[in-house]
């Protein structure tokens, strides 16, 4: 009984602090965002980085990028997020930053709805919330980095094909699996724009659903089906890598080109032993340090996520919003021996 | 020629029993359906065998399926099925990839050590749950097989090992050749050797044979029967470890998915290959050759422009086509039986003389 008595006592203690807690900060929103920003001196903008999940190697880059323009913002930078990317795992963090009254939330949403009510009473609150890399409902936020286009992931892919075989010959398309939406949406295009390049001819489009293994081996018989292919685009991860290797250890190695989208941690080998020469992505650097200058011009109040507001975002320039309170990041980054070195994720 | 069974087979001419064996025997049909099937592949596109790339996918290819399908063919054998290898291989691959990135000098015959042991343990969870839960194997192997692939999952997450990792000399092992036969075949064609021995000629492979014809029988004989089973899982999980630690050296990326549905392919390598799932028949020999015809299949299919569907259309209809025989034959061979035995009631006489009617 006594045990009982004293579990029930604890269980009401929690529940009254977490209630007194939960009012005082309801109580004084402006308040607590006056804090947070207060420690620093008058015009400091606190953003806090929400990723997917921690301890992600393609995350930590885009919150360095974000570090790295808030510093030169001068303004205080905050990461927190879930260990795993599930659904709404963000929830709780979100309402914490809300509290905690930070100017500007930068997140990736891990669910298009389940963050939304979290999102937007935060907004309530007085945070600006901006979306990169995952975008959420357009109703949840005031504005999302989009790193990449459709067209613009297409033509970086085509246009490396055929500077690496000369504008002319045989290629063939490695994808993920037959009915993967975005895969099918850039091969489309990929063969739009390869009206423009007379020369080259696309003799094939095989299927590696993602898998290590199905992709190496669709690459051997892709090779040996036609024996004079001068190019592969694979416009998915897996795809390269996995083509990567098996071209790496095959007689084609140099003499068949592959390009494609990559992560620089899965290609930095076959870079480097020459069997790809450059591959395509978005820099997540570049994408994290738009997105701070982003939230910092939404805060000051520069840009309200009108369609043809300007902001300037340090190094990379000048940008403007388009449809739907969207910023492009530009044309995707080209990776090569060159600079491969100096990306970790 | 319908008593012939029931006729010692001293009293047939050893040419005619010799042939008999021969033209009964799975091993040999397959075989003569991939020989086909190579030739074939060729005559389309020469490259299949004779060139140096062909040549290597061609034997590189099929061996990690030919090691986990021995496995798989030896668990059959004793009457139980293991879907957990999958996994097993997954995580075995995973963990090469980080005993690599832990101490970068560990020797390759280290982490062989390292993947048969880690395997090993994963297979015996496997059997001590199934030979002393008395639980069926399929749903066993079939919770392991999610388990492992969640511990995996958990301990991975989006985190991959990439070919960058791995030390030069393990890489180069994916395609290295010894008298131009790829070593990673040399490594399937030892363990498929050595299994087969065991289960030809040992006393222990024998009872596995008798464990899986019929489990209560042989425990009534006083066959250890657990224990048999126990090895069997042991073994299955041990392969699939090698296979997890070929996986990384020939692929080169291990990410959470590695090795997701090769369990079925193993037990339908095994299957093609002549394995009764009632168990207590079949040869590893036979599951290998079943797993070299499944890959050897996938590979040549789209050399000939037949497309994805298709492919795997084939692969389930040589399945099928492999326990509809099985079925025929043993219809046959009981039918067969059943007369002889009526013939011999009614003519004891002549069945003693040895003269089939």
């Amino acid at each position: 009984m006594k045990f009982r008595n004293r579990r029930i006592v604890a269980v009401a203690a929690v529940a009254l602090s977490a209630s007194l807690g939960l009012t005082a900060c309801g109580g004084s929103d402006s308040d607590g965002g006056a804090k947070a920003s207060g420690g620093g001196g008058g015009g400091d903008v606190s953003i806090t980085f929400m990723p997917k999940n921690l301890g992600n190697p393609y995350f930590d880059t885009s919150d360095a990028g974000g570090k790295k323009a808030v510093g030169e913002i001068g303004g205080k930078f905050q990461e927190v997020g879930p260990d795993a990317a599930s659904p709404d795992a963000q929830v709780p963090f979100i309402n914490t930053a809300a509290q905690q009254g930070v100017k500007a939330l930068v997140v990736s949403a891990n669910d298009p709805k389940a963050i939304c009510d979290a999102l937007n009473e935060a907004r309530d609150a007085g945070t600006k919330v901006v979306t990169f890399d995952s975008d959420t409902d357009p109703s949840c936020r005031d504005l999302y980095v989009n790193q990449a286009t459709a067209e613009g992931i297409a033509k970086a892919q085509i246009d490396l094909i055929s500077q690496q075989i000369g504008d002319s010959g045989e290629i063939a398309i490695l994808s993920a699996a037959a009915n993967a939406t975005n895969q099918n949406a850039w091969i489309d295009l990929m063969k739009k724009d390869l009206a423009d390049h007379p020369n080259i001819k696309l003799v094939d489009t095989v299927y590696g659903d993602d898998d290590d293994q199905k992709s190496f081996d669709q690459t051997a018989a892709l090779l040996q089906k036609h024996p004079n292919l001068k190019g592969i685009i694979s416009p998915t991860t897996v795809g390269i890598a996995a083509a990567a290797r098996y071209l790496s250890t095959s007689s084609s190695k140099g003499k068949v080109a592959l390009t494609g989208l990559g992560t620089p941690n899965q290609m930095k080998e076959y870079v480097k032993d020459g069997t790809v020469t450059s591959f395509a992505l978005w820099n997540p650097e570049d994408l994290g340090y738009l997105a701070a200058y982003a939230a910092d011009a939404l805060v000051k109040g520069d840009i309200s996520g009108k369609e043809g507001d300007t902001f300037t975002a340090g190094k990379l320039g000048e940008f403007k919003v388009g449809a739907d309170a969207t910023v492009l990041l530009g044309d995707p980054f080209v990776f090569t021996k060159d600079n491969i070195d100096q990306f970790n994720f | 020629m319908s008593d012939t069974l029931l006729v010692e087979p001293s009293a047939q001419p050893a040419a005619a029993r010799v042939l008999g064996t021969l033209l009964r025997s799975r091993e040999i049909a397959i075989g003569a359906v991939l020989v086909l099937l190579v030739v074939l592949t060729t005559l389309k596109s020469s490259g299949f065998v004779f060139s140096s790339d062909g040549w290597r996918n061609l034997l590189v290819s099929p061996a990690l399926l030919l090691i986990l399908a021995v496995g798989q063919a030896v668990v059959i054998i004793t009457r139980n099925v293991d879907l957990s290898v999958g996994s097993t291989l997954g995580l075995t691959a995973y963990l090469t990839g980080k005993v690599f990135i832990a101490s970068p000098g560990m020797p390759v015959v280290a982490v062989f050590v390292i993947g048969l042991a880690f395997g090993g343990l994963l297979g015996l969870v496997n059997g001590l749950l199934v030979a002393y839960g008395r639980v069926p194997a399929m749903v066993i192997t079939l919770g392991t097989l999610y388990i492992y692939r969640g511990v995996f999952l958990s301990w991975a997450g989006s985190d991959r090992v990439n070919a960058d990792d791995f030390p030069q000399g393990f890489n180069d092992l994916g395609t290295a050749s010894v008298l131009s036969v790829p070593v990673v075949m040399l490594i399937a064609l030892a363990v498929m050797a050595v299994v087969g021995y065991y289960l030809r000629t040992a006393r222990g492979g024998r009872e596995l044979y008798a464990t899986g014809s019929d489990p209560d029988a042989a425990t009534l004989y006083g066959l250890p029967v657990i224990r048999r089973v126990l090895v069997a899982f042991v073994l299955s999980g041990a392969l699939a470890g090698v296979a997890g630690v070929v996986y990384a050296a020939r692929y080169g990326t291990v990410s959470s998915g590695a090795g997701s549905g090769l369990e079925l392919q193993a037990v339908g390598a095994a299957v093609i290959g002549g394995v009764a799932i009632a168990g207590g028949v079949g040869t590893v020999w036979g599951a290998a050759l079943g797993a070299v015809l499944l890959i050897t299949i996938n590979r040549a299919l789209p050399m000939v422009g037949i497309s994805d569907f298709w492919q795997r259309a084939v692969v389930g209809a040589l399945i099928i086509a492999a326990i509809v025989l099985d079925r025929v034959l043993a219809a046959r061979q009981e039918r067969q039986l059943v007369a002889a035995r009526d013939l011999a009631r009614r003519e004891p006489d002549r069945r003693k003389a040895g003269t089939p009617a």
